[in-house]
């Protein structure tokens, strides 16, 4: 699904990302865990055609990200709150997007509907813009639109970050059985070792920019990637 | 302590990516203040023996006292559109081991460093040795220049205290041109004379130094006010507290007979409708509409028609102007989310196009009744309102896709003042003083029928092109989409 090959991002000389090849395939549920600076919203960032790489590319369902639109239809992503409208309710905002994915009120709300106890009462009809939710509800906002439209590609930087423990169990959750049973291809990003091991079927590192492991989770990986990043 | 706030300026000054990136711009605005420098100059010297010539009987410095009063009127009302409370992010620095009041009294003390307080000492100065060397009394002149100069720093408090009284407010301009056109008018027909009032006062101070402590303890107690005011706002909760507002949902559903970019239209209102900022601008149109009030009763432009161009482009694209010199900023805040979104660039930009369009065909048809003034004054509105449709929407449009300065919608800090600077209105000129020109070129060269023929054909021509226009406006977004989404993601 996701092709990458002799791909990398230099600021003024300083190579912040490197990855000569690295194919996700399709229904795969992909985890990048790195820190700080390692690369992950670089690479998140070089996916969706936000910056320009220094050389190499990036294909998405064959589609070379960098010179067509084309894979736009298909994926979908929550970076940060940026990716929010604030003067928008959430209501607004989902069917604003639903709308750019092609999808009515009436699909849009069926969506939402299967996300009742993840939104826990605070975010649908509580009469308050986007940018009046707590950070938690924004996130929840954020991942939930990136759902819409029935994307076969999603990328989501921190997901589990300043969500509250149910939500991340149920986030996981969804997570999982969107790769399992809808064959979506999901790249998530995180610092929480636990999280990712639990959700993704891959995991691969990064650190200073470069691939330096590449694992296909296992009951070993967690104490794996521990002992890594303890030294 | 002051040291450090000053590298604190200094960085934010010249590492943000606005300063790096607009050099031409910076070069334009050091132009513009030398220009206005000089003329300070040489009215200053030029004053004298202009007066002398005009009115032989007077005493020139009587006169310029005389105008002492209209100065402070009109100064007042130039900073409150233009000079801004200096902006500190102060947030950072509330939980640091720093005095509230040295912060205060930094940005205050920053404040009286301002250009506009030292435009006026190029002129009076100048002035001021004309005077002595025509023979008058030195100590009075130098007190008389002292006085001048502690009047700009009571009007640049004054005027600190007044945008900070009504930024509240939704119209926060409304009461100081209320309050400035009553003491006009109260003036002008000789009700109560402020001008001979502040001119009595200003010959007195200067004929007895004594009494200069009195508008210097005026000054001491607006600083101390000003103080007072912003010592109050600089505590974390006053931008932390939630000011939740109650949601206006409206369906719009009008929107829909736009086809694909209704989404981006119905986005556009509610943007305009929700956030202070361009909703202030909606407002801004009421004034606008006004503004041809100032000019046609006026016989002094009865016979100069060109001018009627430049009303009609004002009137009718006044929404065009103020909204669409923001675009794509209005949309900084989530940029990188539309750019990653399955959404067509030309929907986008046509959504605006056509707002911008509907503006002036309202406006148009709501500036009809100044058909009152004459015939030619609708036909000239006419032709600027097809000019602005078919030439100034693309222009700004354009524009736009060198626009790096982020707007945050969502501030509601502590020392909010961000609003329209002198730079936006530098780049609108353009817009107005072309088709004037175009206008007056043919009036002059043919007749007025040939001037309105001018501007309509350039719309026209616009309108028939508007298709290979907007494809050409949105390859150049597509260009400029790296350094947008850079330049939007930076705080500065």
């Amino acid at each position: 699904m996701i092709t990458t090959s002799n791909l990398s991002k230099k600021y003024n000389d300083i190579t912040v990302l490197h990855i000569d090849h690295l194919d996700i395939p399709k229904g795969q549920s992909f985890g990048l865990v790195g820190n700080n600076g390692a690369g992950k919203t670089t690479f998140f960032s070089l996916l969706l055609d936000l910056i320009r790489p220094t050389t190499g590319h990036i294909k998405n369902n064959d589609i070379l990200v960098q010179d067509s639109e084309a894979w736009k239809p298909f994926t979908s992503s929550f970076i940060d709150e940026s990716f929010l409208i604030g003067y928008l309710t959430p209501e607004e905002y989902f069917y604003f997007i639903g709308e750019l994915r092609g999808q009515n009120k009436a699909d849009v709300d069926m969506l939402l509907s299967q996300f009742e106890d993840l939104f826990n009462g605070e975010i649908l009809n509580q009469k308050k813009y986007l940018r009046d939710l707590s950070k938690g509800n924004q996130k929840k906002a954020g991942i939930v639109s990136a759902l819409i439209g029935n994307p076969e590609v999603i990328i989501l930087d921190e997901p589990f970050a300043n969500l509250d423990p149910t939500t991340q169990i149920r986030l996981k959750k969804t997570i999982k059985d969107l790769a399992e049973t809808k064959g979506v291809t999901v790249l998530i990003s995180s610092h929480d070792l636990m999280h990712v091991t639990d959700v993704c079927e891959r995991i691969v590192v990064l650190e200073k920019g470069e691939i330096i492991k590449d694992l296909a989770t296992s009951e070993a990986t967690l104490k794996e990637l521990e002992a890594h990043f303890a030294g | 302590m002051i040291k450090h706030f000053l590298t604190l300026e200094w960085k934010q000054y010249f590492r943000s990516s606005y300063w790096q990136k607009s050099l031409g711009l910076n070069i334009i605005l050091v132009f513009f203040a030398l220009y206005f420098v000089a003329m300070f100059l040489l009215g200053g010297l030029a004053l004298y023996p202009i007066l002398k010539e005009i009115y032989p009987d007077n005493d020139p410095f009587i006169i310029v006292n005389s105008f002492t009063f209209y100065w402070i009127i009109v100064d007042l009302l130039m900073r409150f559109f233009f000079q801004k409370l200096p902006v500190m992010s102060v947030k950072p620095l509330l939980t640091l081991p720093i005095k509230r009041s040295s912060v205060v009294n930094f940005v205050l003390g920053k404040s009286v460093l301002s250009f506009l307080n030292f435009l006026p000492l190029f002129a009076v100065i100048p002035f001021g040795l004309v005077l002595i060397y025509e023979g008058y009394n030195v100590s009075i002149t130098i007190v008389w220049m002292v006085v001048m100069l502690l009047i700009t720093l009571i009007i640049n408090f004054l005027n600190f205290i007044i945008e900070s009284l009504t930024a509240e407010s939704e119209l926060s301009f409304l009461p100081l041109i209320v309050v400035t056109s009553v003491l006009f008018a109260l003036n002008y027909f000789d009700i109560v004379s402020f001008s001979s009032m502040v001119s009595k006062a200003v010959l007195s101070i200067a004929e007895n130094p004594l009494l200069i402590s009195i508008p210097i303890l005026v000054l001491i107690g607006l600083y101390v006010y000003n103080f007072k005011l912003l010592k109050a706002k600089l505590f974390l909760d006053s931008s932390l507290k939630s000011k939740t507002q109650e949601v206006k949902v409206a369906d719009m559903a009008w929107t829909r007979r736009f086809g694909k970019m209704a989404p981006f239209m119905q986005l556009d209102l509610k943007l305009i409708w929700r956030n202070k900022r361009p909703r202030s601008s909606v407002f801004i149109v009421v004034i606008g509409l006004l503004y041809g009030l100032f000019f046609y009763p006026n016989p002094m432009y009865q016979d100069k028609p060109w001018f009627f161009a430049f009303v009609g482009i004002f009137v009718t694209g006044i929404f065009l102007i103020n909204f669409g010199q923001f675009v794509p900023a209005w949309d900084s805040g989530y940029y990188k989310m539309l750019m990653s979104q399955n959404i067509t660039y030309e929907d986008y930009l046509k959504s605006k196009f056509t707002l911008m369009s509907l503006s002036v065909i309202i406006l148009f048809v709501l500036s009809i009744p100044y058909v009152y003034f004459g015939w030619d004054i609708l036909l000239a509105h006419f032709a600027a309102a097809i000019y602005n449709i078919g030439v100034n929407t693309h222009v700004i449009l354009f524009g736009g896709s060198f626009n790096r300065k982020k707007i945050d919608l969502n501030q509601r800090a502590a020392f909010n003042y961000q609003g329209t600077g002198a730079v936006q209105w530098i780049i609108g000129l353009p817009l107005m003083l072309l088709p004037m020109g175009i206008f007056a070129v043919f009036y002059f060269a043919i007749n007025f029928e040939a001037g309105i023929g001018a501007l309509t054909i350039l719309g026209l021509l616009g309108m028939v092109f508007h298709q290979k226009l907007m494809k050409f406006i949105t390859e150049k977004y597509l260009d400029s989409k790296y350094k947008m989404i850079n330049a939007f993601s930076q705080d500065n």
